[in-house]
């Protein structure tokens, strides 16, 4: 099929019925500033890792607040952790301390 | 051989705490491969050991860096440790010379006065009455200044004590109560017999007075016997065992030990030789900007020693130094915490596999630049650099250009030396295949990490340096530009790696540099440094404006730094800062380039 940049979204479900929040509280907790995001995607933007491949702090955000924790276990794992996202944030969200934590998170939820 | 019963507390005290600290100088030392042991050895029988003699005299009994930093906190530890030292020493002295005789039982010399109650018939007999006091007296003045201190700090220059566990507590008042109990002791035999010098003597008479001083003699000398017991049973549980581990601590560090990967033996010398003095307290910026206290250097070593790992106070560090840079033990913190740091979060998190199908290519060339992940937020500096070396006709690959890959020191510095191994692999590798001589990068983080963890084959700089040595050989010219400015030292650039003459040479050159308060080894970091996880925005943001505020003092033009996390937290303070002179922020590598064009 012809690639014309962009394609028919699969039809996706939000079921908070089955999505688990926990981490979402946890980091409110740890990391209060998540609060502020508005999801502006200027981490995105500026991402070291993310000019090598299709990482998405912005997208990891969305996950955590619904609860997606399969995608975040997967995607949180190609973070460098350099700090270039913390420093560009409009909100002044301490992104590097949400990702540490949600590193950790996973992993003692193992 | 003269003995009474209350010398017992006193002995069994002494005995307890002499075996109590073999046994940990046997563990510490013997957790060390045999390799490092007869580092130990060697170093005894050379002539360093008269150099380890002289420190050992000037830092544990004199107390010469406490001295330097503040003369009245000085004059206090030495007058305990000197003090004591002295009144130990003399008193041996007179008693083995009162009784004719090298060796007699070791509570004798600490007992003396009790023991003999005519002490004239030997040489200098009254010169050690005398001095004898006279040491008392000194030590008693810094009692009363430990005393004062506890009362009113502020006195002393400090804004901040430390605060006591409670064993601290306790050891601290029978430590207090020994000087006076002996000069009561004392007082009370030389009103009966007067052989006291001019303090007891005089003292002893005048409570003579009013005091039934037979009566009093013996228990007050029981109550000295068990103040010394009590203070040596409870010394290797308390802050006090710094007493016995600081020598430890400047040998096997003079022997060439040091806190690197793993917590070692001599990072349990390292972590016991602090006496929580309180002089790092006032040099600790997060402290200050957040009133947060568990991060501070004291808290931290004291949490490490009991066995509770610092949790809490181990990720909210700068890491910048200062407080490193102020402690008078010289103990390594920045290490320890970095290795505390490993042990509680080094478990594989990351996975960098995209890397194997990334686009960046090696290109042969003489020099690689790499830029850095921040530098690339901050694009005039990579640009000034690209023209700088372009105008100096320099062979030369722009390794991060379009994308970087982070050196890994900011996982590093968080404790994840395995997933930072891993970036550090990739970028070894591209480094090695262009076959250049010289990396030269614009980021002290990266630096730092090049340098000292790489393991490269190649020479490594700092823009700083390089474009020093650019303009040393004439490869540039530079024209003096003829602004006022203040240099400010990057704390991974300064304290982190010793660079602090290049870049002040090559601004000398271009501008009239002023000189600001805390400068080089005590310059305050900019807030912006990735050690510390939980400092929120406003934390460094209110860390930046203060430094700023200070350097700013002269009212330079420019507020120059090497930086590019410092030039863009200074950027943005000075930005907001109300005062009508606004600053210009620069990094080194801008001015150059706006003096070179």
């Amino acid at each position: 099929m012809a690639d014309f940049g962009y394609k028919i979204q699969e039809d996706r479900q939000i079921n908070y019925d089955s999505n688990d929040r926990t981490l979402f509280y946890f980091l409110k907790r740890v990391e209060p500033s998540i609060s502020l995001c508005i999801g502006c995607g200027t981490c995105s933007a500026t991402c070291t890792a993310g000019q090598f491949t299709q990482f998405d702090l912005h997208k990891i955000m969305l996950y955590v607040r619904r609860g997606e924790k399969v995608h975040i276990a997967n995607e949180i794992k190609k973070c460098m952790l350099c700090g270039k996202c913390s420093l560009v944030c409009p909100k002044g969200i301490n992104t590097r301390n949400i990702i540490f934590q949600t590193r950790k998170f996973i992993h003692s939820n193992k | 051989m003269s003995y009474d019963p209350f010398v017992l507390p006193f002995s069994i005290g002494l005995v307890i705490v002499v075996i109590l600290i073999l046994w940990k100088y046997f563990r510490w030392i013997f957790s060390h491969e045999k390799a490092e042991r007869v580092k130990i050895l060697k170093l005894i029988f050379s002539f360093k050991l008269f150099s380890v003699i002289k420190e050992i005299f000037m830092e544990v009994l004199f107390h010469r860096r406490i001295f330097k930093i503040n003369p009245v906190l000085g004059y206090m530890h030495s007058s305990f440790a000197f003090g004591w030292f002295l009144l130990i020493l003399g008193g041996t002295i007179e008693s083995k010379m009162h009784n004719h005789h090298a060796f007699n039982m070791f509570y004798e010399p600490i007992f003396f006065k009790f023991f003999s109650h005519n002490i004239d018939g030997f040489p200098f007999a009254s010169g050690f009455k005398f001095l004898m006091d006279l040491i008392l007296l000194y030590i008693l003045s810094g009692l009363m200044l430990a005393m004062a201190k506890r009362l009113y700090k502020k006195m002393f220059g400090m804004k901040k004590t430390t605060k006591l566990r409670l064993i601290d507590k306790l050891a601290l008042t029978s430590l207090w109560c020994i000087f006076p109990l002996r000069l009561l002791a004392e007082s009370f035999t030389s009103a009966q017999y007067h052989n006291g010098g001019f303090l007891t003597d005089n003292f002893g008479n005048i409570l003579a007075k009013f005091l039934p001083v037979d009566q009093l003699e013996y228990p007050a000398w029981w109550a000295y016997s068990i103040a010394l017991g009590v203070f040596f049973v409870m010394l290797p549980y308390s802050r006090y065992m710094h007493i016995p581990t600081e020598m430890v601590l400047i040998i096997l560090r003079k022997a060439g030990f040091k806190t690197e990967k793993k917590y070692t033996g001599f990072s349990r010398v390292e972590v016991q030789s602090c006496s929580r003095c309180g002089i790092c307290l006032d040099a600790c910026q997060v402290y200050a900007t957040t009133q947060r206290n568990k991060m501070l250097p004291a808290y931290f070593l004291q949490s490490v020693r009991f066995n509770k790992k610092g949790k809490q106070g181990l990720t909210d560090c700068l890491m910048c130094g200062r407080c490193q840079e102020v402690c008078p033990v010289g103990i390594g913190i920045n290490a320890i915490r970095r290795v505390k740091r490993n042990e509680l979060f080094d478990e594989k998190g990351a996975e960098f596999e995209y890397l194997e199908e990334s686009s960046i290519k090696s290109k042969k060339a003489d020099v690689i630049y790499f830029a850095g992940c921040m530098t690339h937020l901050t694009p005039t500096i990579k640009r000034s650099m690209v023209a700088l070396l372009k105008k100096a006709e320099i062979n030369f690959w722009f390794m991060d250009e379009d994308s970087s890959i982070c050196c890994g020191r900011p996982l590093q510095v968080l404790g994840k030396e395995k997933d930072a191994n891993i970036l550090a692999d990739k970028n070894r590798e591209l480094i090695a295949n262009s076959g250049a001589e010289l990396l030269v990068t614009s980021c002290p983080i990266c630096y730092k990490i090049f340098k000292e963890e790489y393991n490269l084959n190649i020479k490594v700089q700092h823009h700083t340096e390089y474009l020093n040595e650019l303009v040393n050989i004439g490869k540039l010219k530079p024209a003096n530009l003829n602004f006022s400015a203040v240099y400010h030292d990057p704390c991974d650039l300064g304290r982190g790696s010793g660079i602090y003459n290049q870049p002040r040479e090559l601004l000398g050159r271009i501008s009239r540099l002023n000189k600001s308060e805390n400068e080089k080894e005590m310059a305050l970091c900019c807030g912006s440094s990735l050690a510390n996880l939980p400092a929120g925005f406003d934390d460094k943001e209110f860390m930046a404006s203060e430094a700023a505020e200070q350097l700013c003092v002269s009212n330079p033009d420019k507020l120059i730094t090497a930086c590019p996390l410092c030039k863009k937290a200074f950027a943005q303070a000075c930005n907001e800062r109300k005062t009508s002179n606004q600053v210009d922020v620069k990094d080194i590598a801008e001015v150059l380039a706006e003096a070179v064009a």
